[in-house]
């Protein structure tokens, strides 16, 4: 069977030298493309949790009563969406990753502790990170004051109220919102190829380095994974979304 | 200082309140018996939901006293939960938690604030909201409720906490007609088995019938006090006789 | 042309509550397209400046070898360099991006309210595929797929990559922008079109005469969002060896023997100009934005 469908490529490889679709019959450019995919799964899937944590924290300091903390989250929403991604990749591998500690595990080697696929999840949850922030601080001042006041007058502490009504409240008005972003960081985890981490993109680069004759195949899986990438996130926010809508609200 | 009941359950003294250079409340005293069921009336912006809210420190006040069973409200180091467990509080707006059911609003604080056993809370819960006679509803998003029903599920909701006093910022002011009375009877019954309540509203019929006293507060003083049989026919002073023949 | 909305049922369920309010997308959150402008545009004014602190009070903080004097002086003798051969290419690269993008998205926009299902079809699909793939995939694929000469009648025309880049991003600006017209399109009350076409104009007349004078000007300011959306993205040029201004800043740290005390200048110094260059442009956008919602 297996066998079968690698022939059937083989073939096409030689009917149409232009359609050669060599990760589907060389072990090792199916091996690449497998690793490429799984690591921008990885990359996609910690900097969307990383930067909803970073939201979440961010819009909660944004409401402290101090006055330096709430410039300090104000100060780091501005310059993480106020710069290119693809610049701030570089600055955070080349500039500080210049400063962080190494180990050495035979004595010569010398290992940053953060390696490039660290850098690329801590630099892109910064990013995307900033906007959830401001994502979910719209959606905290959607709630009205009056809610908080209610479950003030139950007894609730600043933060109970935080955990148990304001959030859940402004989480959902800000699903929408939250999904464009989510979309927009899965797109964004393409620009970690500046410092080499071996996602998709860079992967596919590689193969067509090596047989230019898979080029356009390899453009097509590109775009096919990522559609694919884009819309499973795509539906399952929607279907999240739905999972907790509140009935009687057009929310 | 210990409180017993033959000492106001709620004393407010001399309550002076501004927001900003706008003086709402300017010397406000009022005294209130275990089981006394008190309306608020006159007219718009006299300062009479401003008054209630200082009650529940849900605003502060800049002069004056409000003790509640001999606790100072305006304590610099108050105990807010122990005085949210004294005092419930029932709003306009209902305010109920739209992301939970109606049984789930009612739950919420004694599980999460007062930290009760589940089973017991839900049986209470249960017991409350048969109380108002919302048996069937308990599983019902407070979208899916009317206007009455919902107002309904908020005095369970305060109920839940087991308050010795309860207010009621204007809580039929946002109801239809038709639903007005199905709230009214729910106050009713809760006054009738001795709950403290102090009332802010606009249904004079209904504070006849209720209030054991009723002030009339104008511009942020009262104007006029006393019990519902003498105040309506005997009204003195020319503002509540004007405002009660613009209502009644 | 969109369906006569029905009130209760097409629009959505109101209610008296105050249990939630209107989510304010205009303080700067992402679903309203314009979010870039908008918080480029509340940025205070001496953002730049503590950039710029940043920039020169970094190599204080580097090892002694290489000084704080010299990594200036290096970024100094390569600014204006850096500035008219790089930066000015990024400006450029933008500039042609943004025309060929909007014209093609203009087309797509209006093709995707086309009465032709066909068409609509094909115009949506276009937008979405362009607008949900990754701008740098995009950029490669141009690259490589695309020709590096053209023969026409005998007369070779060669493509510089550079070209190919502004194809490569004026691409996801094409469907950006489709979706802008559409957009604004659909935002004029149904009751236009029915009122025009009462008084028998045509659905070509309808839109050229009625619809689009009345939403040309709410298609201003996401446009001009979008510029600045691009302008930040031509340092993806970079990775495609086009010689914008991240390419010449690495090559510049190159020939000054890469000390990893320059990075910080250099990078900082390319964070700044595109500061400087997007700021005015996004308080025009909000001002223009301002303006055009009061009138209509």
């Amino acid at each position: 069977m297996i066998e079968a469908f690698q022939q059937f490529f083989i073939d096409l490889a030689a009917a149409a030298p232009r359609w050669n679709f060599v990760f589907f019959h060389q072990e090792r450019e199916f091996n690449r493309v497998v690793t490429g995919i799984l690591v921008t799964l990885q990359l996609s899937f910690f900097c969307v949790i990383l930067s909803m944590v970073i939201g979440v924290v961010g819009a909660w300091l944004q409401g402290s009563s101090s006055k330096f903390v709430r410039y300090f989250v104000q100060g780091y929403i501005q310059f993480f969406r106020n710069t290119p991604p693809l610049v701030q990749l570089l600055f955070f591998y080349f500039a500080l990753g210049q400063f962080t500690p190494t180990y050495s595990p035979d004595g010569w080697l010398e290992i940053p502790i953060v390696s490039n696929v660290g850098w690329a999840i801590i630099s892109l949850s910064f990013f995307a990170g900033a906007f959830n922030v401001e994502i979910f601080r719209a959606g905290i001042e959607a709630v009205p004051q009056s809610t908080q006041e209610a479950s003030e007058a139950l007894g609730f502490s600043r933060l109970q109220t935080y955990i148990y009504t304001v959030f859940p409240l402004a989480f959902r008005v800000s699903l929408p919102a939250l999904n464009n972003n989510l979309v927009n960081l899965v797109k964004t985890t393409t620009q970690a190829f500046a410092i080499a981490v071996p996602e998709l993109l860079y992967q596919s680069v590689t193969i067509w380095n090596d047989y230019p004759s898979a080029l356009y195949p390899t453009m097509l899986l590109l775009f096919v994974v990522y559609i694919i990438l884009v819309g499973i996130l795509v539906l399952s926010m929607h279907r999240w979304e739905r999972s907790m809508r509140i009935p009687g609200y057009g929310i | 200082m210990t409180w017993t009941t033959d000492q106001p359950i709620i004393s407010i003294k001399d309550v002076h309140k501004s927001f900003g250079s706008l003086e709402v409340l300017k010397g406000i005293s009022i005294d209130v018996m275990k089981g006394e069921v008190i309306c608020i009336i006159g007219p718009s912006g006299s300062g009479k939901s401003t008054l209630i809210r200082c009650i529940n420190a849900l605003n502060d006040i800049q002069a004056g006293s409000i003790t509640v069973e001999g606790q100072e409200v305006h304590a610099a180091k108050l105990d807010k939960l122990a005085l949210r467990k004294k005092v419930g509080m029932v709003f306009q707006q209902y305010n109920l938690f739209p992301h939970k059911t109606a049984l789930e609003n009612v739950m919420m604080a004694p599980l999460k604030v007062l930290k009760e056993g589940k089973t017991e809370v839900e049986a209470l819960a249960r017991a409350l909201i048969r109380k108002v006679r919302l048996e069937g509803k308990e599983d019902s998003y407070p979208g899916e409720l009317s206007g009455g029903q919902q107002q309904r599920v908020a005095i369970a909701r305060s109920l839940a906490m087991r308050p010795d006093v309860m207010l009621f910022d204007e809580v039929t002011a946002a109801l239809d007609p038709e639903t007005v009375k199905e709230v009214l009877v729910t106050i009713k019954d809760l006054a009738s088995e001795g709950m403290t309540c102090i009332l802010v509203t606009h249904e004079m019929g209904f504070a006849r019938e209720i209030a054991d006293h009723i002030y009339f507060t104008d511009r942020g003083v009262i104007v006029e006090h006393g019990p519902p049989a003498t105040f309506f026919t005997d009204a003195k002073d020319p503002r509540t006789q004007e405002f009660l023949s613009q209502i009644l | 042309m969109r369906l006569k909305p029905i009130p209760g049922v097409s629009t959505e369920a109101s209610s008296d509550l105050p249990v939630l309010l209107p989510y304010d997308a205009k303080k700067g959150a992402v679903p309203d397209s314009m979010l870039f402008t908008r918080w480029l545009a509340n940025m205070p004014p001496w953002t730049p400046l503590v950039i710029f602190a940043v920039i020169l009070l970094w190599p204080l903080t580097a090892h002694a070898a290489y000084s704080y004097g010299e990594a200036m002086d290096a970024l100094w003798r390569w600014m204006p360099f850096l500035v008219l051969h790089g930066f000015s290419f990024n400006v450029l690269i933008s500039f042609l991006a943004m025309v060929i993008g909007t014209a093609l998205g203009a087309v797509l926009g209006l093709a995707q309210i086309s009465l032709n299902p066909t068409t609509r079809r094909f115009a949506w699909f276009t937008t979405q595929l362009f607008r949900n793939s990754p701008w740098l995939v995009l950029l490669f694929i141009v690259l490589l797929a695309f020709p590096f000469e053209i023969q026409i009648g005998g007369v070779i025309i060669p493509i510089p990559d550079w070209m190919k880049a502004v194809f490569g991003l004026s691409l996801p600006i094409m469907a950006n922008i489709s979706e802008v017209v559409r957009g604004a399109i659909q935002s004029v009350p149904t009751a236009q079109w029915e009122a025009s076409e009462a008084l028998a104009f045509s659905r070509q007349q309808t839109l050229w005469q009625i619809i689009l004078p009345q939403c040309a000007k709410r298609m201003i300011p996401p446009w001009m969002n979008w510029y600045a959306i691009l302008t930040m993205a031509t340092p993806l040029c970079s990775l495609l060896g086009v010689e914008e201004i991240i390419t010449l800043s690495r090559q510049a740290m190159e020939s000054e023997d890469n000390h990893p005390e320059l990075l910080v200048p250099f990078f900082g110094f390319a964070l700044l100009i595109f500061f400087a260059y997007c700021y005015p442009i996004a308080r025009w956008t909000i001002a223009l934005e301002r303006r055009f919602a009061v009138k209509l």
